[in-house]
């Protein structure tokens, strides 16, 4: 008995072992939370998928194919380290990428610098992942919360508004746009600013009651940073009760797609959002992305499309400047790295491995009986960043 | 304030809790008759959503029929519901009434992981908004103010199912029935009804409410793949609060509820002696608090009663003869420590990897199997001592406190918060306990989540890594084999020790137990005490192993997780814990990356567990021996 | 010299229902008295006002002297109180000799050590106690695997475990086939007389009644109505009266 049970025990361990590393084929690890976020990461995997077609069949990098191994990290922190030490350990990846959520961005960092690999953050916006906690390995693709944020910052400060209530859900992300809104706006707009904070639960808005509240604040403008289905209910819940009847509303993301399609015709008019209008980019590079991957897929595409396309480019473009497969060599290469997307060409910042990629800042209209952005502008990340002195003060020296 | 502002808040307040009441109502009244705690509910309630919106979709292409969308929508969000239920009642808990209702609990929930990614292979994974109901898509001004005519629909939607369902239960030959299989069961078959039939109607009846539920939210609400988690908690809240199986109970918790989220919110940030209190950030934990205050005051709900609980049927393991490891269990330890040792110089990396993550779910399942087992209590809020361990341990770490003074710290914070919980908790049994343990878990949750300042919110802690000689991967493998494998030789001599056994008395029959002196509660806030401290161990190298953690390690799906591994390894096999947590954990690892819906494929495995394998993998092998032994 | 068990002016009602009204008696050591009388009578209640489980209104439960009322009933079981239910209550996840086992290790303060190895040291009391009451054949068998005449018989094993001074025993023979009953009852009598403990019983079965106890005590609506020798009770008018009564009345 003693006997099997050992024996079953050696053969499990052996089954524990790994595949013979293949060394043909660049492996770029990519691990994301794909059955929490969905509706933004479908799109994302096919632009993932789109950049690598584009790439292999320009002939990869180093003269080998690049090949993704895809995981998904179930949205935690604990399951996407393990996943990312599978990733690492048995398939030999040269690089990770993606995530999702700002903690599982922020664990899975950790860990890379631990095992001194580079990571491509695609998607988390938390400003730590650059500044507080940013490590040698780690870079970050998009604009980042307080980037989003600033970019609101000039039309919000124009109307000259005293009184704002800013609505956000209660986690760091609508904190730290709660932070950055008041601190930019105090500083530039003198005197008499009066905030009005509302958090609300993450996924569990309580909209009817959270309208009235604003509705009872009489505030002169409302910034929110409320998304996905929370932000549904807000826009609904408050229509009905005319909180946003001659009142400026900022919301962070709201222009895009993901969260701005399923509104339909009750896109909310008016309101300054960040996002992207792909219906209406015509810049060569964005047309050649859009048309490719609508011939692709049969479908348009959405916000994380962009993410997952710019990511694979980027991963692509910093192993060639390495000229190697080699972690440090990459990371290196990865500093001050340029890279052209669908969004124009953006930069990695060596002092903070912040990308620049920008996001479109603009209005909402309804369109068709779909919501769309108008008169919006391309805000380039780069002007959105604080001053040199200030990031090496927030991102300590290692 | 304002009067005319705070009157509105209230009726604000009126509307949720209707709506909360409609899920309400079908949870309870299916648990009243079938006693059947249905996690699949929130399931039920997310269908009715969908297809409600499809429905209103498909007629709105139609041309002349869009002004029946509403009506057709909710019609059909009733029926599929009520199918899917029946289907659900007639294929998998027809065969688990006799079971222990945690087996019946577990089926419920491999329902839900399994009718999520139905739903997302259906209707994909966008956000599905609703289009608002021709007729109610204004507003009814009140003053200065105005009310959704919508939102005056639902208050009085609520109350009529609450008179519909009186009704139908106090006036027709099927509530008759309703109410006798409530009150009594042998009197139900000795009416000559048929009680299958029976089972199956109400749980039909239930189903549709929560279609009904679904189906009325969609125009507040999209329709997403979350909605199941996130309404099945508030559910079985105002179920409980109002007493299990209360009808009225369900309807007066529901109002408690409601109009305490709208107070919260209404108050809005408030300066209470130079503290400011920000009371819309309640939301989250509102109602766990109140059922929490309910609970210690009413342990049976507003309206339950002792009599409504029936003695609650326990796990065959619990009957089964608990006989002290012997020398073969020594022998198969020291095999399994020895291949583990010899692990890292046998495999990869990855495998040493895989093989602390299973250890230390075995040390966490090996607590709660504590619990369960020879005290007898099972809690839904494992998770939370896990996660204080982990935090505490964490937060030490970052103190600058060494390493192994950091991991000493995380058993002491998590025996310290199950003493503080424990104490409630042990004053309940059967379902009202584990409901109890459930919301000091999300409290604890609640508090991590939104204490920034401490706990790093939302982010959690990072950076957490081991030091010194164990900061080499292998040397802390080993050195977490080392720990788990004496906190699981301490657990187990606990277990055979006479305060083990006194437990086991308590649990076999609390009358005897005391009437032989033994202090039955006194033992079992001790054993929960325990049984936290040593989760919270677990946490604590969880936290050094991971490097990083965050509010997911105190979640409710790492509670379940807990309970699975447990049911899975069985309640008495000596290696259950291990059992349970290699399986769980690897199974899990293999599946995720076999199968994009690996969660349908977790909620098959489970089932196929509960109800081919009752006993758990461990249960089944002792089984197997004693029929070889036999023949 | 106080009585075993001292019951004095005992009162309890349930909303308005005088259940247990003016109560008072004694039982002796080494003596057995039945407590009997019509359904709804109130010797239940009586019952779970002395063993514990329910407080008095008002009225006083002494034992040898000492006030004990109120007294949950773990307290009275370390008072030297033994109890058997109507619905026989032993471990049945343990062996018969685990469950005796227990209890004497509940009586001797060492059922709360953690890390001691098992209740080993008390096998051999255990098997003790249990030849006692003529149960060391079962001291092997699992308590769930046990007939129901065997439950009984381990039961009255556990009561005896703390070496009582009064014997509670609720409805001792209930369930049991007739044949067994006189045997049990036998068992017990002998116990009780041998040790001196004092024995207070509820029980439907007059043959097991007027067989074994020294003295009865008749209750009806709250009250006692009756007492004395089984051969007085069984000649007096009230007691038929009041059997009678609820019988045409039923």
């Amino acid at each position: 008995m003693i006997r099997t049970f050992l024996a079953a025990l050696l053969a499990a361990a052996t089954a524990l072992g790994a595949p013979a590393v293949s060394a043909q084929p660049i492996k770029l690890g990519e691990l994301n939370s794909y059955k929490v976020f969905t509706a933004f990461l479908e799109p994302y995997k096919k632009g993932m998928e789109l950049a690598l077609a584009e790439e292999n069949k320009a002939g990869g990098a180093l003269g080998r194919q690049l090949e993704i191994v895809s995981r998904d990290d179930g949205g935690t922190p604990g399951d996407a380290v393990r996943v990312a030490e599978e990733l690492v350990s048995r398939e030999r990846v040269t690089m990770l990428m993606g995530t999702f959520p700002s903690n599982v961005g922020l664990a899975v960092a950790d860990l890379a610098n631990r095992r001194k690999i580079p990571f491509l953050a695609a998607e988390p916006l938390t400003d730590k992942i650059v500044w507080e906690n940013g490590n040698e390995w780690t870079f970050r693709l998009r604009a980042s919360t307080y980037m989003q944020t600033a970019m609101l910052v000039p039309e919000a400060a124009k109307l000259g508004k005293k009184r704002w209530v800013i609505v956000y859900p209660n986690y760091e992300y609508g904190q730290a746009a709660t932070a950055t809104f008041k601190q930019q706006m105090i500083a530039r707009q003198s005197g008499g600013l009066e905030f009005i904070e509302i958090a609300t639960p993450l996924g569990k808005i309580d909209a009817g009651p959270v309208t009235q509240a604003i509705a009872d604040a009489k505030p002169d403008a409302i910034f929110s940073s409320l998304f996905g289905a929370d932000l549904a209910r807000f826009v609904r819940e408050g229509n009905l009760r005319g909180v946003f009847k001659d009142r400026p509303v900022f919301n962070l993301l709201g222009g895009e797609p993901e969260y701005l399609d399923p509104l339909k015709d009750e896109a909310p008019t008016g309101w300054w959002v960040t996002g992207y209008p792909w219906y209406g980019i015509d810049t060569p590079a964005h047309k050649r992305f859009r048309d490719a991957y609508q011939a692709a897929f049969n479908d348009y595409p959405r916000l994380g499309s962009i993410v997952g396309y710019s990511t694979v480019k980027a991963a692509a473009a910093a192993i060639r400047k390495a000229g190697s497969t080699d972690p440090a060599k990459i990371a290196a290469a990865l500093k001050g790295l340029q890279v052209d997307t669908p969004f124009g060409r953006i930069a990695f910042r060596a002092i903070d491995h912040q990308s620049t990629m920008g996001a479109y800042v603009g209005k909402v209209a309804v369109r068709d009986g779909k919501g769309v952005m108008v008169d919006w502008r391309y805000a380039d990340g780069k002007d959105y960043l604080p001053p040199d002195d200030v990031v090496r003060k927030l991102r300590p020296a290692k | 304030m304002t009067a005319g502002a705070f009157a509105v808040q209230l009726l604000n307040g009126l509307a949720s809790a209707s709506s909360l009441f409609l899920v309400a109502a079908g949870l309870t009244l299916i648990f009243g008759v079938t006693r059947v705690v249905n996690f699949a509910h929130g399931s039920l309630y997310m269908l009715g959503a969908y297809v409600a919106w499809s429905v209103a979709e498909a007629l709105s292409a139609t041309p002349g029929a869009s002004g029946l969308g509403f009506a057709a929508a909710v019609l059909g969000a009733v029926l599929a519901a009520a199918v899917v239920g029946s289907l659900v009642e007639v294929l998998i808990l027809k065969r688990l009434y006799a079971a222990p209702e945690l087996l019946q609990l577990t089926a419920t929930f491999a329902i839900v992981l399994i009718v999520r990614d139905v739903a997302l292979a259906i209707w994909g994974a966008e956000d599905l908004l609703g289009r608002r109901v021709p007729g109610l898509d204004g507003s009814i001004p009140l003053g200065t103010r105005s009310l959704p005519e919508y939102d005056a629909f639902l208050i009085v939607a609520g109350p009529l199912v609450l008179v519909a369902l009186t009704l139908l239960v106090r006036r027709t030959r099927f509530g008759v029935q309703v109410r006798a299989a409530a009150e009594n069961r042998t009197i139900v078959a000795a009416l000559g009804v048929d009680q299958a039939k029976l089972y199956t109607a109400v749980f039909a009846l239930g189903a549709a409410l929560a279609g009904l539920a679904g189906a009325l939210q969609l125009p507040r609400e999209p329709a997403n793949l979350a909605m199941d988690l996130s309404i099945i908690a508030d559910a079985f809240v105002v179920t409980v609060v109002g007493g299990l199986g209360s009808i009225p109970g369900a309807f007066v918790a529901a109002l408690v509820i409601g109009l305490t989220k709208a107070l919260c919110i209404a108050l809005g940030s408030v300066d209470v002696a130079g503290v400011e209190i920000a009371f819309p950030k309640l939301t989250l934990v509102a109602e766990f608090v109140v059922m929490a205050i309910v609970l210690a005051v009413r342990p049976h709900g507003f309206f339950g009663t002792p009599a409504s609980l029936p003695p609650s049927t326990p796990l065959a393991e619990q009957r089964t003869l608990v006989v002290a490891p012997g020398r073969r269990e020594l022998a198969i330890g020291a095999g399994l420590v020895a291949a583990f040792v010899a692990l890292p110089l046998l495999s990869d990396e990855y495998s040493r990897v895989l093989a602390t993550d299973i250890l230390i779910a075995t040390l966490f399942a090996a607590s709660l199997r504590f619990l369960m087992g020879p005290a007898g209590l099972t809690s839904f809020g494992h998770a939370a001592y896990f996660g204080v361990g982990a935090y505490a341990a964490a937060l030490a770490a970052k103190q600058g406190l060494p390493m192994l003074a950091s991991m000493a710290v995380a058993p002491v914070a998590a025996l310290a918060a199950a003493i503080v919980f424990g104490w409630f908790c042990v004053r309940l049994s059967g379902v009202y306990l584990a409901m109890l343990t459930l919301a000091f878990a999300q409290i604890t949750w609640s508090v991590v989540f939104q204490w920034d300042a401490v706990t790093g919110g939302s982010n959690g802690i990072v950076g957490v890594w081991p030091t010194g000689t164990l900061a080499d991967a292998t040397h802390f493998s080993w050195f977490t084999l080392g720990v788990v494998s004496i906190a699981l030789l301490a657990l187990a001599r606990i277990a055979m020790s006479p305060f083990g056994q006194a437990l086991r008395g308590a649990r076999d029959s609390p009358l005897r137990a005391e009437a032989i002196g033994i202090d039955v509660r006194a033992r079992q806030w001790a054993a929960f005490a325990l049984a936290g401290a040593f989760a919270g161990l677990a946490g604590g190298l969880f936290a050094f192993s991971k490097g990083s953690i965050s509010p997911e390690t105190l979640a409710i799906p790492r509670s379940v997780d807990a309970l699975v591994m447990v049911l899975l390894g069985g309640l008495n096999a000596t290696f259950g814990p291990v059992l349970g947590a290699a399986v769980f954990t690897w199974g899990q690892d293999l599946l995720a990356r076999a199968t994009d819906y690996w969660r349908a494929a977790l909620g098959v495995a489970i089932l196929v567990i509960v109800l081919v394998v009752p006993n758990g993998i461990g249960g089944m092998w002792a089984a197997l021996r004693a029929r070889r032994g036999s023949a | 010299m106080s009585a075993a068990l001292s019951v004095d002016g005992l009162e309890k009602a349930f909303g308005g229902v005088r259940a247990v009204d003016g109560v008072t008696f004694d039982v002796a050591s080494g003596e057995l008295v039945a407590l009997i009388g019509p359904n709804g009578a109130g010797k239940s209640t009586c019952f779970n006002l002395i063993n514990g489980q329910l407080a008095p209104d008002a009225g006083r439960v002494t034992l040898g002297g000492e006030d004990v009322t109120g007294r949950p009933a773990r307290a009275l079981a370390r008072l030297g109180v033994g109890r058997t239910f109507q619905v026989a209550a032993t471990f049945a996840s343990m062996t018969v000799r685990e469950n005796v086992a227990l209890a004497l290790a509940s009586h001797a303060g060492a059922a709360t050590s953690l890390l001691a190895a098992g209740l080993a040291r008390f096998d051999a009391a255990a098997d003790a106690l249990l030849d006692r009451v003529g149960a060391r054949e079962l001291a092997g068998r699992h308590g769930a695997t046990l007939a129901y005449g065997d439950v009984k018989r381990v039961e009255i094993a556990l009561a005896l475990a703390n070496a009582p001074r009064l014997l509670l025993m609720d409805e001792p023979t209930a369930g049991m086939a007739p044949r067994e009953r006189g045997t049990l009852m036998q068992v017990a009598a002998d116990l009780a007389r041998r040790d001196a403990i004092a024995v207070l019983f509820t029980e439907h079965d007059m043959d097991v009644v007027f067989g074994h106890a020294d003295r009865v005590i008749v209750l009806d609506r709250g009250r006692i109505i009756a007492q004395g020798s089984p051969d007085a009770i069984r000649a007096d008018p009230r007691v038929r009266e009041a059997y009678l009564g609820t019988d045409s009345a039923g």
